[in-house]
């Protein structure tokens, strides 16, 4: 039998019975569906995170107060107990090491700003000049702090877009004093919006110098110190140095943590794309199902078709023939049930994507192939048996059966 | 004339029901000649259709030796017997066994698409087959779409269409009119006129008596081998027995 007649065959066969038909495509087509919609949450996740940590800034080495238990990266060691100060010495003297580039420290708060009788809590963050390289963060009007000596500082804030709007409206903003708790402040500067983000929302900071900021919260220890590496490879040599700087000016001791920013991302990248693979095997699950769908609806499709495969092997159609044509209706069914779920999927990740446009919902390309793939297989290796069933079947008591 | 077609020697085929054994066929010795038109009659159970399975190589023989055309086929493979079947055997049966999705030109196409002949001489094929048998109007009819003459005018066509030099029909007048049947057996008649062997299996005496042979069986074993004289016939010589 020649091929293409083989899958006119197989497609009348299949469009003869369009419930049998339908069903089969259905419930293939919602096994692959269901992989492309879950592995597209789950990669989605992935690099939703991925991306917001990745505009934290590049090649950078974070140092925080406290000493992490497991060395390991976990959200708890945030609140660890601050044993010994890091302090604004300490930064600067990070300075010295050569795999580091660029130093910004950052002393946290929150305060109230007013300004014209509208009043407001905001998070304060003190730092200096390099913070806006070191964040990758854009200003949308005026310049951001001036270098200078990190110990002192003019009384100038830089403040988030959304804070700009709610205390100034359609007024202009730079040049305006403000009131941030006690002191008063000079706006130099508005940050471009960002959105919503992983991170600290600068979108609603407000950023002073960071002499100003510790005498404000009167405090003498910083938040983080964020180092920028010079380079890529240079992040690890710099994470060595820093460690050592720190050592020796805390007396020998390691009371802080230093992370950087490559571990966090390959931990979360780790556990996402696992998470993904759980996810797209549970969804396998479903292909299995719909597999096993196929051989039911396939074995009552050759009980039904007796009488036809008895004339059909009286009409001198071996065996290997009407194995092939069960076969390829049962690849047939599979295909079109993969590629509508395809679709579906696709359309179900678009649908995400329009509800919640922040999310990365794409499916990725191993997903969808295996999805695909896993989808042919299932058809036709539980096509196989009822294929081989019609093969074996006598001719002369199939023609009997009416 | 020519060495026999059919050549059945101590032919047996016994089926298994539970414990008892039925003979379905005991030591049939046939030879049938090319060309030649054989009616095989008897009582309902005698085993007619099983000797016409046995013929077209659809069933086995227990015991004994079937050559066709020389060739002894009951060794043969099931591959390839069924290169047999699809080369040099038409059936043609009592309840038509059409494909029922497939039109009356798809169905007499059907041997050739499973033979792998190319399109393009399969479409004039059927086409010279729908002219032959008075079907061009109804080429795009589904079976349930025809009378039952019809259908089993394009059961014929599809038992023709690969030019097969034996047609076994077993009660192929069974499921219609008198008038209809007399039809059908003309048309069966004239292919054999062309030079196919045909063997009918019928119930209706009046039918059987147009045929020059008569294989008359009783409980499995030929009980009767008639001639019926005729200026035509054409290998009286070949006679068996
Ligand atoms: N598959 C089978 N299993 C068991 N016994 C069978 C089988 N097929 C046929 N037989 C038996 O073999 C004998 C011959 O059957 P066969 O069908 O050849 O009769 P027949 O002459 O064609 O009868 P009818 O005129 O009713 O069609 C019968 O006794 C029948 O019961
Ligand atoms: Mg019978």
């Amino acid at each position: 039998m020649r091929t293409p007649d083989l899958i006119r065959f197989a497609r009348d066969a299949a469009t003869g019975n369009p419930l049998r038909t339908f069903l089969l495509v259905l419930a293939m087509a919602i096994g692959v569906a269901a992989v492309v919609v879950l592995t597209a949450l789950g990669d989605g996740a992935r690099r939703y995170v991925l991306n917001e940590f990745s505009s934290i800034g590049s090649n950078l080495v974070i140092v925080l107060p406290g000493r992490s238990q497991t060395g390991g990266f976990s959200p708890g060691n945030a609140i660890t107990s601050t044993p010994r100060d890091l302090t604004v010495d300490d930064a600067q003297a990070l300075l010295r090491a050569s795999a580091v580039h660029r130093v910004a420290p950052l002393a946290v708060g929150t305060s109230e700003i007013s300004v014209g009788g509208k009043l407001r809590e905001v998070m304060v963050a003190g730092t200096t000049a390099e913070f806006i390289d070191v964040r990758r963060l854009a200003l949308a009007q005026g310049r951001f702090l001036p270098p200078g000596d990190w110990r002192r500082g003019a009384s100038e804030a830089v403040i988030g877009a959304k804070i700009r709007d709610e205390m100034f409206g359609r007024e202009p903003a730079l040049g305006q004093l403000v009131r941030v708790g006690d002191r008063r402040f000079r706006i130099v500067g508005v940050l471009a919006s960002t959105g919503q983000g992983l991170g600290m929302n600068t979108d609603e900071l407000v950023i002073v110098p960071v002499a100003l900021a510790q005498a404000m919260f009167n405090s003498n220890t910083l938040f983080r110190i964020l180092v920028e590496a010079s380079s890529r490879e240079a992040i690890e040599p710099a994470k060595a140095q820093v460690t050592e700087i720190i050592r020796l000016r805390h007396e020998g001791e390691l009371d802080v943590t230093i992370i950087t920013q490559d571990a966090v991302l390959a931990t979360f990248d780790r556990l996402l794309g696992t998470m993904t693979l759980a996810v797209a095997g549970i969804a396998a699950i479903s292909l299995a199902v719909a597999g096993i769908l196929v051989m039911n609806v396939m074995l009552v499709s050759v009980a039904q078709r007796t009488a036809e495969i008895g004339l059909l092997k009286a009409l001198g159609a071996t065996g290997a023939t009407i194995r092939n044509a069960f076969l390829t209706e049962a690849a047939m069914l599979s295909i079109a049930g993969a590629v509508l779920g395809f679709a579906l999927g696709h359309a179900g990740a678009a649908i995400i994507r329009q509800l919640y446009p922040a999310y990365p919902a794409f499916p990725p390309d191993w997903a969808v192939l295996a999805g695909l793939g896993t989808a042919l297989l299932t058809g036709i290796v539980f096509g196989v048996l009822p294929a081989r069933q019609a093969a074996r079947l006598d001719p002369v008591q199939s023609l009997a059966k009416r | 004339m020519g060495a026999a077609l059919i050549e059945l020697s101590g032919i047996e085929r016994v089926f298994q029901l539970g414990d008892s054994e039925v003979h379905a066929l005991r030591r049939l010795d046939v030879s049938i000649s090319a060309g030649e038109y054989v009616a095989v009659m008897g009582p309902s159970g005698s085993g007619k259709s099983t000797l016409l399975n046995l013929l077209g190589l659809l069933d086995r023989p227990n015991a004994g030796v079937y050559r066709l055309e020389g060739r002894d086929v009951t060794t043969l493979s099931a591959e390839e017997q069924a290169r047999v079947r699809s080369e040099r055997i038409g059936f043609v049966f009592q309840s038509f066994h059409l494909v029922p999705r497939l039109t009356a030109a798809e169905n007499i196409a059907l041997p050739m698409i499973l033979a792998g002949i190319a399109p393009a001489q399969r479409s004039a094929r059927v086409a010279r087959a729908l002219a032959d048998y008075g079907l061009e109007n109804r080429a795009d009819h589904r079976p349930d779409q025809l009378s039952g003459g019809q259908r089993q005018r394009v059961a014929i066509a599809r038992a023709t269409i690969m030019q097969p030099a034996l047609i076994l029909a077993d009660e192929p007048t069974g499921n219609l009119d008198r008038a209809t049947g007399e039809e059908v057996m003309r048309l069966l008649e004239e292919l054999n006129a062309r030079g196919v062997t045909l063997i009918v299996v019928t119930h209706d005496g009046g039918l059987g008596a147009r045929a020059r042979r008569q294989l008359l069986m009783e409980d499995g074993a030929l009980h009767h081998d008639h001639w019926r004289p005729a200026d035509t016939t054409p290998d009286r010589c070949a006679l068996p027995t």
